[in-house]
């Protein structure tokens, strides 16, 4: 199996898990139980029509979305984290940086092309830098070699794109595995990475299952390690809604970045 | 110390009402000290996190209790960071909402592991998975009954470990709340003599814990223009300002030094001055104290269906959307909690307790003589510390007199991880 039908299948999947959510999106909103009685503070009597609260995000697959975020967290504990764990016992630090920083120098390409879209000159011009120096100088993007010389990634990705020229969220989604995300934003990923299996910079077109396979696993570990999210480490009983809310936020601020 | 971390600390000094001292800690308001901790350059050199021998645990405390299907918690979970030789164990105590893992138990697991010992980290009675596996009321808040949980807890835990490391003798400690709690422990351990505690530091407690959640819910209530109808204007006027700095900046990520570059900034730009830095910084904190607080309550109203915000007899799916309960609890504060729910919950099985005698209950006045009189306990304590009334700071001076370490400045909590307080933390312990 070649890279790009790698890829399509994983875009295929998308799809049908996408479906899946729009013919299973069953309603979230509570429904009133046998031998329920009124709360002390009832929402009724808190929650006004004319009040604009932050924590609310357009969510119309909540009830699916909060399967696969539990799903998510469950995969992340039992699967995930192990993992990453047994990757870091492992490896050595410096070999987990080089991992990290090879990984980082093929997301340039994407900061690049995004970056180039939104017709930011400084953001293009340092993704570039970033690309040459890191690969030749930094071999094949093993170290990071710009960032200390003071050219540092802008993370530019096709979703920021989109919002860059006023596309809206869409709807809230948990992706499984990929966790939040909302139509724009997965969009943008999807696109991404049709367009890195296009541009195939490491041939992977022209190579089997048996180093396509490790590429991509190695990949998610990384990306794993690199981020500190812990699932149900808020201590919040709204730890969806909080994550919703930050995620939302964040990506506005990406966005206008 | 740089030019550049010396032109900052002339900055924030400017903010300064502590008087000036050769305590290095260089942020002399109380308030931002809060927010913004301690920068990097001023932390003190500790370990990594893979370098400190630290393991997950998880045990069970209540074997026959149900678990509810939204918050599917049967188990507390808790850190042990061990020495392989034969060391003195340290237990820890978060502050009020926070976990084992948050940041200041981390810091405080690294400097002790340096200081050779082995640490135990216990998160707050008032947080989820405590209040779901380990609290016998679920009702949290009555420090007595906490603390009583938190000895039980420690029992359980050491029952757990003791084959697998090396114990010469006990030790607890904790900050904020978790700080008072350890006190409350030590004196519990006098009756019933399980660890015999030898050392006991109380960092940056309250000294009325009504009062301080008191300060708390007013930081956020009488800040936000209009009231909390309105709160949506301050967030989004916030996110601006985080917007502002964030697109300037061409590094960044959003650790703690994020918001103190930010803060910075603003100040130079005279955005941020003596005159509005209390309604500026104040809602901030009374904010992030409030999601706390509102975590608290609702966890515990899911888990002893109090009727409170959940319609009593409901039971919550897993699938189920609570944003409105959600919106719900931001609105009650921690003293609506303690009238409504709290008080209540226990004049019932004790008809003569008063609303101003649980108050005193839960306050470390009430175990002033104790603390008088035990030369175990030692209080690290800041004298613009921002959760305790004026005149408060003066509770510890009076009743712990040499055992008491006050610093000038360093807020909340703030300057927990400067290289001065470390020093002392562990050598407290190691003398």
């Amino acid at each position: 199996m070649t890279f790009t039908s790698n890829i399509f299948r994983r875009i295929s999947l998308l799809a049908a898990i996408s479906s899946l959510v729009l013919l299973t999106a069953c309603s979230s909103a509570p429904v009133k139980q046998d031998g329920e009685l009124p709360a002390m503070h009832t929402v009724d009597s808190v929650v006004k029509e004319d009040v604009t609260y932050n924590i609310d995000v357009y969510d119309p697959w909540e009830g699916m979305n909060r399967g696969i975020y539990r799903f998510n967290a469950g995969f992340d504990r039992y699967v995930f984290l192990p993992v990453v764990g047994a990757y870091t016992t492992i490896m050595p630090d410096f070999a987990e940086d080089g991992v990290t920083n090879f990984f980082s120098n093929l997301s340039d390409i994407t900061h690049l092309i995004n970056s180039a879209l939104q017709l930011k000159p400084k953001a293009t011009v340092d993704s570039a830098g970033r690309l040459l120096i890191n690969t030749t100088i930094g071999i094949l993007g093993l170290f990071d070699v710009a960032t200390k010389w003071g050219i540092y990634e802008h993370d530019e990705d096709f979703g920021q794109t989109l919002g860059h020229y006023g596309v809206g969220d869409g709807p809230y989604i948990v992706l499984p595995i990929f966790g939040p995300s909302n139509l724009r934003d997965t969009t943008g990923l999807v696109t991404d990475a049709v367009v890195m299996a296009e541009i195939d910079p490491l041939n992977l077109d022209h190579n089997d299952n048996d180093i396509v396979i490790p590429y991509y696993l190695l990949q998610g570990i990384d990306a794993r390690h690199r981020n500190n999210f812990r699932y149900y480490n808020t201590g919040s009983p709204f730890e969806y809604e909080l994550i919703r809310m930050l995620y939302t936020n964040k990506r506005e601020l990406d966005i206008a970045r | 110390m740089n030019k550049f971390i010396g032109l900052i600390a002339l900055l924030f000094s400017t903010l300064c009402w502590a008087a000036s001292s050769d305590y290095g800690y260089p942020i002399k308001n109380g308030l931002v000290a809060t927010v913004v901790g301690t920068p990097k350059e001023f932390v003190a050199d500790l370990p990594k996190e893979d370098d400190i021998n630290r393991k997950e645990m998880s045990i069970v405390i209540f074997p026959d209790r149900e678990v509810p299907a939204f918050i599917p918690v049967k188990k507390l979970n808790y850190s042990l960071v061990k020495q392989k030789e034969a060391a003195p164990l340290i237990f820890v105590i978060a502050g009020t909402g926070a976990s084992y893992r948050s940041a200041k138990m981390k810091m405080m697991e690294k400097a002790f592991y340096q200081g050779g010992f082995h640490v135990v980290s216990i998160s707050s009675p008032t947080y989820a998975n405590f209040i779901m596996s380990a609290s016998t009321t679920q009702v949290p808040g009555h420090i007595v009954d906490d603390s009583a949980d938190l000895y039980h807890v420690m029992d359980l835990i050491h029952q757990q470990i003791k084959g697998k490391i090396d114990i010469t003798e006990f030790h607890v400690t904790g900050y904020s709340l978790g700080g008072s709690q350890a006190a409350f422990v030590a004196k519990l351990d006098e009756e019933r003599h399980v660890f015999n505690f030898k050392k006991v530091l109380m960092i940056n407690p309250p000294v009325s814990l009504y009062t301080s959640v008191d300060i708390l819910d007013k930081m956020l209530e009488d800040n936000i223009p209009g009231g909390l109808d309105n709160f949506s204007e301050f967030y989004n006027q916030t996110m601006r300002e985080v917007a502002e700095f964030y697109t300037t900046t061409e590094r960044l990520d959003f650790t703690n030094d994020f918001l103190y570059r930010m803060l910075k900034e603003r100040h130079e730009k005279g955005e941020l001055t003596a005159d509005n830095v209390t309604e500026e910084i104040a809602p901030l904190i009374g904010f992030s104290f409030r999601i706390a607080s509102s975590n608290m309550i609702f966890v515990s109203d899911i888990a002893t269906n109090g009727g409170y915000i959940l319609p009593k007899n409901h039971v919550l799916a897993k699938r189920e959307s609570t944003t409105n309960y959600g919106k719900v609890a931001f609105r009650i504060s921690f003293t609506d909690y303690y009238d409504e729910r709290f008080y209540p919950f226990f004049k019932e099985s004790r008809p003569g307790l008063t609303r101003e005698s649980l108050i005193e209950e839960i306050s470390l006045t009430s175990i002033a003589d104790y603390l008088s009189t035990t030369d175990k306990i030692t209080v690290v304590h800041n004298e613009n510390d921002i959760i305790l009334a004026p005149g408060e700071i003066d509770f510890f001076r009076e009743t712990f007199q040499s055992r008491a370490h006050i610093y000038p400045t360093g807020g909340h909590c703030g300057n927990m991880s400067y290289k001065d307080n470390v020093d002392y933390m562990v050598n407290y312990f190691k003398n």
